[in-house]
C-alpha cells in the first residue's frame, strides 16, 4: 500500500503536520485491552450503580422505569438499523426512512398536531428548540413559562436564549397548577410563546385551553411539553390549542440509561411545517411510479441551508425514536389506552395510600396520571437515604434539589411495573423512616425486593 | 439497460397502519390490583381524550415481520463499504453494545443519587480525562448530545467568556469549507457568519483571514484536518492571530479520526473542541442517531462549561474518592439539555478507549490515513484519475476530496449518477457535493477498518462505471436497478409534503 501511495512510511503521511504540533509521545491512556478485560472492567463499574433492577424504583421526574417490550430490543440491534448513517441517499435507507414515517404518524395521533419531525436530542432541548421556532415565527424574543415545565427543560431555554438574545419570565404555580392570573398578567404583545407542561412536573394534568387563552390573544405560540406515555387518555394538546407539542420520548421504548439517550419528540401545526428543526421524512415515488419516501423539507436544513437553516441539528437519535415506534405498534391502539388508565388507576391508589401515611400529606390535590407529589414530616434526603437503603425502595424525586419552596416535597412516579404491593411497600417504609422506627429486622435483607410485601 | 424487477421492488411499501385490523393486537398488559374506577372520576372530562390515538392494531409476529421487512430496505456498515466522508463510518464492535445493555448501565435512573451511581459517575469521569488527553485540553463536559450541540455549547462558552471580560462581539468567522452545522450554530448563538477563503494548498487563505480579523470576532471555527481532508500547516499562526485579537478557536472535531494519538487540538491552540463519539469513538450511528458531542475546553473556558459537571472529590484520610455531580458552578452557562447526557453512549465509548489504548488509538489514525491515501492513490490511476482528480493534489489524512468536473464535462455524467450507479455495485457512495467549494464534490473517507481488498474493489468499481459510461452514460444517468426503489422524487416530497399517513 505504501508503494502504491509512493511512500516509504506511514510517518511520511503525517508530515503536513508541522513538527511541533506533533504529539511525539504516547497517549498517556493504559494500554489496550482484550474483549473479556474491558467486559469484566464495565461489568465493574456497571455493579457498582443501584439500578432499577435491584430497587424498586419510584422516581420520575421526566424519565421512567418502563417496561420495554423485548421486540424492541430484538428489532433495534438489528444491523440494518443499528449501524448506517442518517439516510442521505434514499434508494438504500427505504427501512429507515419509512420507519421515520410511521413514527411521525404515531406522533401527530398522540399529539393531535398534523406535522411531526422524526425526532431531536431530548426533552429539555426540544423546549429550547420551541423557543427558536417562536422567535422566527413571530419576529419577537420574549418567553413566559410556566414554574410546572421541567426544571431542566426551563434552565436549558434560559441557557440557549441567551445566544437567542431572548428573555425570559417565570409564572409560579398555585394549588400545583400554573397560576392562571398570574399568567395572563405576564403575557403581552411582545411574547413569542408561553411554555406550558401537561402533566407538569409536580404531575398534575393541566387546563391547556384555558391556559393557553392568553397565548392566543396576543399572538404569541403556545408550546405544550406533554409525557407521551400519558396521551392514550389525556386530551392531546393540538386539541388544546397548542402550536408546538414536544416532549421526553423516553417512556416511550427507551430504556433509562442514566438519562440517555433517548429522543425528544416536536410536533406542530400546518402553519409551521416550514420552520420545523431536525429530519422529516416525506412520501413520494420513483421513476417508475414505486411508493417510497425520502427526506423532505431539506431545504430547512444546515447542510442545504447553511447559517440560515431553522436548526443546527444534524445527528439526532433516531434509533431511539424507532425503539418508540415499536413500543407503540405493540401496545397498538387499545393496549396504549389500557396502559395509560393502568397507570391512573395505580397511582391513584399510591396517591390514596401514601396520604394516609402518618407524617405523609398531599402537596397539591389537583388531578394527576402517573405522578404526585407529597410533604413529608421529615428531611426528604434523610428519609429518601433511608428507604433506599434499608428497604431497597428508591422512593421518588426530592423536590427540594429544584424546587427551594418545596424543600419538604416528594414526587413519587409509578409505571406498569410498579406493582400494588410494591406501593404498600413503599407507604409502610415511608410511614417507618419518618416516625424514625424503621424495622431492621424486616428488611435484613437485601437488595431483592420484589416480596417486600 | 434491460431491467427486470427485483423481488423487493415487486413487493409495494405498505406501512404499519396500512396493515392494521381492529382488535388486533400484541401487548398484554399487568392486572390493575387496584381499585378501577371510571377514569372520568379521577381526571375531569374535559382534560380527557374521547377517542385513542390511532395507533396501529397488529400482532407481534406481524410486526416482527414487518419491521425485519424494513430492515432489509435499508443499507448499513455490516453490510458493506460505507466511505461517507466526515462521518467516519468505522466498525461498530458488539461488545460495547453487550456492555451499555449491563442492567447497571440501562436501568439507572438518572436521577439516582450520586452516592448510588458511584460506577456510573466514575465511567464518565474516567472518559473525561481520556478525551482530555486525546484532545490536549484540561477540562471536559460530556453533556452535548451531538456534534451541532456541541458547537451550540462551544460558541455559548465563547459568549459567556467575552461577558465575563466584559465584551460583547459579534462575528463568528468559519471557513468556506466548513460543516453546514458551523454556520447554522454561529445564527443560533446570535453571531453573525463571516466566511474565510481557502488557499490554493486547501487549507484557510491567510490574507483573507488577517482581513477578516478584528476586535469584533469572538472565535474562529475550524477543522484541523478540514472537510478536504488536508491538515492546515498554518494553525499555529491561525490561533496565534485569534488569540491576539481576543478571540477564541473552535475546533469542530468531526475529523479526529485522523490525528488521535498523534496531534492534539489543545496543543495547536484550539480553546474548544467538540468530539463525536458517533464517528472517531464507534458509537453506532443508528441511521440518524444517537451520538454524543463533549466538549474539551482550555482553562481559561473552564468556568462557564454547562452545568453538572462530574468531579471526583478527593477521600479524606486516604479514603476512597468521592465521583459527585457538581452543580454549583456559578459562571456555568447552564444547562444544555436534561439529566447528565447521552450515557449510554459514553459507556460505548470507553468501552471502545479501554480496547484500543493508547497503541491502539495511534494505530487506528494511521491505518485511516493510509487507507484514505492509499485509495486516493488507487483512483488516481486509470479512468477515474482522468474524470475524477483529486481536488488538492497532496497527501491527505484520512478523507480526500475528488471533483466529477470532468466527468461530467467529457461524459455527460454528474456526481449524482456516479453515486447512483455505485448502489447497485453494492457500496454505500462517499459524501457528495460537499464541500462546496469543489465543482461535483466527492468526499471519500474509508476509515481504518477496511482491508485493502475493500478499497481495491470500490476502486474497481470506479473504474467499471466510468468504462461503461464511455459506451453509454445513460446507464448511470437512470442508475440505480437493483435498489428496493429506483431513484426518487424528492422535489415532490417537498413541494407537496405528506409526512404522515392519512388516516
Amino acid at each position: 500500500m505504501l508503494a502504491a501511495i509512493g511512500v516509504g512510511s506511514v510517518a511520511d503521511l503525517f508530515e503536513q503536520v508541522p513538527e511541533p504540533l506533533r504529539l511525539g509521545r504516547p497517549l498517556e491512556l493504559p494500554a489496550g485491552m482484550s474483549e473479556a478485560e474491558v467486559y469484566e472492567r464495565l461489568a465493574a463499574l456497571a455493579g457498582r450503580n443501584a439500578d432499577a433492577e435491584e430497587e424498586v424504583c419510584f422516581v420520575g421526574a421526566g424519565m421512567y422505569d418502563h417496561y420495554v417490550p423485548a421486540i424492541v430490543d430484538a428489532i433495534t440491534q438489528r444491523s440494518e438499523f443499528l449501524t448506517p448513517y442518517t439516510p442521505y441517499q434514499p434508494e438504500i435507507s427505504q427501512g429507515g426512512l419509512q420507519a421515520m414515517f410511521e413514527f411521525q404518524t404515531a406522533m401527530s395521533e398522540l399529539t393531535g398536531l398534523p406535522v411531526s419531525n422524526a425526532g431531536l436530542y431530548e426533552g429539555p432541548s426540544s423546549v429550547a428548540s420551541a423557543g427558536y421556532l417562536a422567535i422566527g415565527a413571530t419576529g419577537r424574543r420574549r418567553f413566559v413559562v410556566s414554574r410546572g415545565v421541567h426544571p431542566h427543560s426551563r434552565e436549558t431555554l434560559a441557557t440557549y436564549s441567551v445566544g437567542f438574545g431572548a428573555e425570559l419570565v417565570e409564572v409560579g404555580l398555585e394549588g400545583g397548577v400554573t397560576d392562571a392570573a398570574a399568567l395572563a398578567d405576564a403575557v403581552d404583545g411582545d411574547t413569542a410563546a408561553v411554555f406550558l407542561q401537561s402533566p407538569n412536573f409536580l404531575g398534575a394534568v393541566e387546563d391547556v385551553e384555558a391556559l393557553g387563552a392568553a397565548a392566543k390573544e396576543n399572538g404569541a405560540l403556545l408550546v405544550v411539553a406533554a409525557d407521551p406515555m400519558t396521551l392514550g387518555i389525556l386530551r392531546p394538546p393540538g386539541e388544546q390549542g397548542a402550536d408546538v407539542a414536544l416532549g421526553e420520548g423516553q417512556p416511550l421504548g427507551n430504556r433509562l440509561d442514566f438519562g440517555g439517550p433517548s429522543f425528544g419528540f416536536f410536533c406542530a401545526t400546518e402553519e409551521l411545517i416550514r420552520r420545523m428543526p431536525g429530519r422529516i421524512a416525506g412520501e413520494t415515488d420513483d421513476v417508475d411510479g414505486r411508493r417510497g419516501f425520502v427526506l423532505a423539507l431539506q431545504t430547512r436544513e444546515q447542510h442545504i441551508r447553511r447559517e440560515k437553516a431553522t436548526h443546527n441539528i444534524c445527528t439526532a437519535q433516531a434509533l431511539n425514536a424507532l425503539a418508540a415506534m415499536v413500543h407503540l405498534a405493540w401496545l397498538g391502539r387499545e393496549g396504549f389506552r389500557e396502559l395509560g388508565e393502568l397507570l391512573a388507576r395505580r397511582t391513584a391508589y399510591a396517591r390514596e395510600r401514601l396520604a394516609a401515611v402518618e407524617g405523609v400529606e398531599l402537596l397539591h390535590e389537583a388531578p394527576v396520571v402517573r405522578e404526585f407529589a407529597v410533604r413529608l414530616d421529615a428531611p426528604v434526603e434523610r428519609v429518601l437515604a433511608k428507604v433506599a437503603a434499608e428497604r431497597g425502595i428508591a422512593a421518588g424525586y426530592p423536590l427540594g434539589r429544584e424546587y427551594p419552596e418545596h424543600e419538604d416535597g416528594l414526587l413519587v412516579a409509578i409505571t406498569e411495573r410498579r406493582t400494588r404491593a410494591q406501593i404498600d411497600a413503599l407507604a409502610d417504609a415511608l410511614g417507618a423512616a419518618i416516625s424514625g422506627s424503621v424495622d431492621l429486622v424486616a428488611n435484613g435483607a437485601t437488595k431483592s425486593t420484589e416480596g417486600v410485601a | 439497460m434491460s431491467m427486470t424487477e427485483t423481488p423487493m421492488q415487486r413487493e409495494s411499501a405498505q406501512t404499519i397502519y396500512e396493515k392494521s385490523k381492529p382488535g388486533r393486537r400484541a401487548a398484554v398488559l399487568p392486572e390493575a390490583e387496584v381499585p378501577e374506577p371510571p377514569l372520568d372520576e379521577l381526571i375531569p372530562a374535559r382534560l380527557l381524550r374521547a377517542e385513542p390515538p390511532r395507533l396501529p392494531e397488529i400482532a407481534e409476529p406481524e410486526i416482527v415481520r414487518h419491521y425485519n421487512r424494513l430492515s432489509r430496505r435499508n443499507f448499513d456498515l455490516d453490510t458493506g463499504f460505507y466511505p461517507l466522508g466526515s462521518c467516519t463510518m468505522k466498525h461498530n464492535p458488539r461488545l460495547n453494545e453487550r456492555v451499555a445493555a449491563l442492567p447497571g448501565h440501562a436501568r439507572l435512573h438518572p436521577a439516582q443519587d450520586p452516592s448510588r451511581a458511584q460506577g456510573a459517575l466514575e465511567l464518565m469521569w474516567l472518559l473525561q480525562r481520556s478525551l482530555a488527553e486525546i484532545c490536549g485540553l484540561p477540562h471536559v463536559s460530556l453533556q452535548p448530545s451531538a456534534g451541532s450541540h456541541g458547537e451550540l455549547a462551544g460558541l455559548l462558552l465563547t459568549r459567556a467568556f467575552h461577558a465575563d471580560r466584559g465584551e460583547e462581539r459579534t462575528k463568528v468567522l468559519a471557513p468556506d469549507t466548513s460543516h453546514g452545522t458551523n454556520p447554522a450554530t454561529v445564527t443560533m448563538a446570535g453571531y453573525e457568519v463571516v466566511k474565510v477563503a481557502t488557499n490554493e494548498r486547501g487549507g484557510v487563505e491567510m490574507d483573507d483571514l488577517r482581513d477578516k480579523v478584528d476586535g469584533d470576532v469572538a472565535c474562529l471555527m475550524l477543522t484541523n484536518p478540514n472537510t478536504l481532508g488536508l491538515f492546515d500547516e498554518n494553525i499555529a499562526e491561525i490561533a496565534t492571530l485569534i488569540h491576539e485579537a481576543g478571540g477564541t478557536l473552535y475546533y469542530d472535531g468531526a475529523n479526529l479520526n485522523a490525528v488521535m494519538g498523534h496531534s492534539r487540538p489543545g496543543d495547536m491552540g484550539f480553546d474548544i473542541v467538540h468530539v463525536n463519539l458517533h464517528k472517531s469513538f464507534s458509537q453506532p450511528h443508528g441511521g440518524g442517531g444517537p451520538g454524543a458531542g463533549p466538549i474539551a475546553v482550555s482553562e481559561r473556558i473552564e468556568p462557564f462549561l454547562p452545568r453538572p459537571q462530574v468531579v471526583r472529590r478527593e477521600g479524606e484520610n486516604g479514603g476512597e474518592p468521592f465521583f459527585d455531580l457538581d452543580h454549583d458552578r456559578p459562571k456555568s452557562i447552564g444547562r444544555l439539555r436534561g439529566f447528565q447526557g447521552n450515557f449510554g453512549v459514553f459507556v460505548r465509548s470507553y468501552a471502545y478507549i479501554l480496547s484500543l489504548g493508547a497503541d491502539g488509538l495511534a494505530e487506528a489514525s494511521e491505518t485511516a490515513v493510509l487507507n484514505a491515501n492509499y485509495l486516493k492513490a488507487r483512483l488516481a490511476q486509470g479512468r477515474a484519475g482522468e474524470r475524477l482528480p483529486v481536488a488538492f493534489d497532496r497527501h491527505c489524512m484520512h478523507e480526500f476530496v475528488l471533483s466529477g468536473k470532468p466527468m461530467k464535462r467529457e461524459l455527460g455524467l454528474a456526481t449524482l449518477d456516479l453515486a447512483k450507479r455505485l448502489l447497485d455495485f453494492g457500496f454505500h457512495p462517499p459524501t457528495v457535493y460537499f464541500p462546496l467549494l469543489v465543482d461535483e464534490a466527492l468526499m471519500v473517507e474509508p476509515t481504518e477498518t477496511e482491508t485493502k481488498e475493500s478499497l481495491d474493489a470500490f476502486a474497481e468499481a470506479i473504474e467499471q462505471i466510468l468504462t461503461e459510461a464511455e459506451k453509454d452514460p445513460e446507464i448511470a444517468k437512470q442508475a440505480p436497478y437493483t435498489t428496493p426503489v429506483r431513484r426518487l422524487d424528492e422535489v415532490k416530497a417537498t413541494r407537496k409534503p405528506v409526512i404522515r399517513q392519512p388516516l
